[in-house]
């Protein structure tokens, strides 16, 4: 593991709820990075939107913040951050990887201000903050009005991507089909999930409004903390209303 | 007509009067089990309903090599299906690993698989493991162990059987062996001659479509599974199965015996895969229950040896009955 450059990945998104599908994003990035024997994977972090976003269906970030505590109440490595949902508006995921990106360097300082005879080292460093992301996001790149170009460069080009399959979309078609990402192609890492799964938090939620079962598509902790709040027991998204604002986010 | 859940509102429809009935689900409610109301009189309307449901237990036959959260949600699915067609009330899940003589390649030792299984059923009220069939010396057709299951209730159901909308799991470990007994205070609500209830086989369209692979299944066993007992089959692909029913003329005859259940979320968590991301130091978190995940670690027991197990050898029931058909 020598010279590794330390990473740290951050997932955005509604989480409306966290599903088992979000966790392995983490996992599978995780193993991608690994092999290619030049990242060291120190930390994962979930970030939800904040209520502002406006998407339909979005039940109160508390709510949000805490179910994705629970799920990864099992996991040593990944953690969840309420700083975006705690803003007073919406913002651009740029502006939460700057401000995530700052707070790794304030504590990679504070570190080495510690113990001034020691060298800095790679571990030190401050990691490397990486967006993760499932290969949909990659396509809302190209959505008109979405994203604004500056920013798809900024997160390209001065953070990185690491962008995990899903069915039914190319990610190498999305970069080949847009010059800021081809230009950055060496900054945006594809991983495999080997294992299919498709579980979707918008089929969580319906079949939760319907009173079927969703047990093993998201941790127990959460679908209890489900029940007691009474989440989830109207769904409209059935009505197949969504605007341009909505797309963009993982479910 | 083959029973089809194609259409989720459908569901919604053949849900009928006793599942309107809605309170506000409490901590132990997990989503599919009868829930109360606060009129006397609903109550006992909802209960008449609820008498004239068929018992039904689902039993699920496996390598379960390992046992993954799709296994889990076969169950899952197929219990919201069947209670929501207002003709049955699934009461139990029982899950029984295929003994080793069935010598399939890459299967460990037996032991391991059913106590992964139980680690993965830990929080299950309702599934269990049942460990009878990986216990015989001898590989056992999958009629038989359908047979021993319903045998077993039957006997159980002499004794005074449960009352209780749904079979609550107790907490402590039980031996099989003994007749369940009524652990939980719950007041009769009819006489004690119950029937017991029926047995089904639940699977994957693999297994269905296994009936067509030649010398797996004895085609008296394959009418026997669906006339005695049925099928209860979740796939994804709702329209092959139901070629692969059309296709077949057993499976046609006995259409009315197999429930399709249709399974939305593309769920591809085949054990096969597993044991391939572990083969290749890949996380299978989240794919598979946390204490699984653990059990398989700590053990260390999937490496490319173990996929190698029985390597050459023929398949138990293939050689069976080649052997059954030169006699």
């Amino acid at each position: 593991m020598k010279n590794r450059i330390p990473v740290v990945l951050l997932a955005c998104g509604s989480f409306n709820p966290i599903t088992n599908m979000h966790l392995r994003l983490f996992e599978v990035a995780r193993d991608h990075l690994h092999k290619t024997g030049m990242y060291q994977v120190v930390e994962g972090i979930i970030s939800p939107v904040n209520d502002n976003y406006g998407k339909k269906d979005l039940v109160p970030s508390h709510h949000r913040v805490a179910m994705v505590r629970l799920a990864l109440q099992t996991s040593d490595w990944i953690r969840v951050d309420s700083w975006e949902s705690e803003q007073v508006q919406w913002m651009e995921t740029v502006k939460v990887l700057r401000h995530h990106q700052s707070q790794l360097l304030r504590s990679a300082t504070r570190m080495e201000g510690l113990d001034p005879d020691k060298p800095p080292s790679d571990l030190t460093a401050a990691p490397e903050l990486k967006l993760l992301c499932g290969a949909d996001i990659l396509k809302t790149f190209q959505t008109p009005n979405l994203w604004k170009d500056s920013h798809i460069q900024e997160i390209v080009e001065k953070f990185g991507l690491v962008c995990v399959s899903r069915a039914g979309h190319d990610p190498q078609g999305y970069i080949l089909g847009s010059p800021i990402l081809s230009k950055y192609r060496h900054n945006i890492h594809l991983a495999r999930e080997p294992v299919p799964n498709e579980i979707s938090a918008t089929y969580v939620r319906r079949a939760l409004s319907q009173g079927q079962s969703v047990k093993y598509l998201l941790p127990d902790a959460v679908i209890g903390y489900i029940k007691d709040h009474g989440l989830y027991m109207t769904d409209s998204s059935q009505k197949g209303r969504s605007t341009q604002r909505n797309k963009g986010k993982t479910s | 007509m083959v029973v089809c859940a194609c259409n989720p509102s459908a569901l919604e429809a053949e849900a009928g009067g006793s599942l309107q009935i809605q309170s506000q689900p409490g901590p132990h409610d997990d989503g599919a089990g009868v829930r109360g109301s606060h009129v006397d009189r609903q109550l006992l309307v909802h209960t008449m309903e609820e008498l004239e449901r068929t018992e039904v237990v689902l039993l699920a036959c496996g390598s379960f090599n390992p046992i993954t959260n799709m296994h889990l949600r076969l169950f899952e699915l197929a219990r919201d299906h069947m209670n929501s067609t207002g003709k049955y009330r699934v009461v139990k899940g029982i899950i029984s690993p295929v003994g080793d003589a069935y010598k399939k390649k890459g299967l460990i030792p037996a032991h391991h698989r059913v106590t992964m299984a139980e680690l993965a059923t830990k929080t299950s009220g309702w599934v269990e493991v049942d460990p009878w069939e990986s216990l015989q010396k001898e590989w056992v057709e999958t009629v038989k162990v359908l047979r021993h299951h319903q045998e077993r209730l039957e006997a159980g159901s002499c004794h005074q059987w449960q009352n209780s909308p749904e079979q609550e799991k107790p907490s402590r470990k039980r031996k099989w062996a003994e007749p369940r007994q009524n652990s939980t205070q719950k007041k009769p609500l009819q006489p004690n001659t119950k029937a017991a209830p029926q047995v089904k086989l639940l699977c994957g369209a693999d297994l269905l479509e296994s009936f067509g692979v030649p010398n797996l299944w004895k085609s008296e066993d394959i009418a026997r599974i669906l006339a005695d007992y049925g099928l209860v089959c979740v796939t994804r692909a709702g329209s092959d199965a139901q070629k692969f029913i059309y296709e077949s003329d057993v499976l046609w005859r006995h259409r009315h015996d197999i429930h399709l259940v249709n399974e939305w979320v593309t769920n591809d968590i085949s054990s096969t895969k597993i044991r391939r991301a572990l083969r290749r130091g890949q996380s299978i978190r989240y794919l598979v229950p946390d204490p699984v995940q653990e059990y398989i670690q700590e053990h260390g027991i999937y490496s490319a040896e173990s996929e190698d197990r029985n390597l050459g050898v023929v398949l138990a029931p293939l050689q069976r009955n080649i052997e059954e058909d030169a006699s």
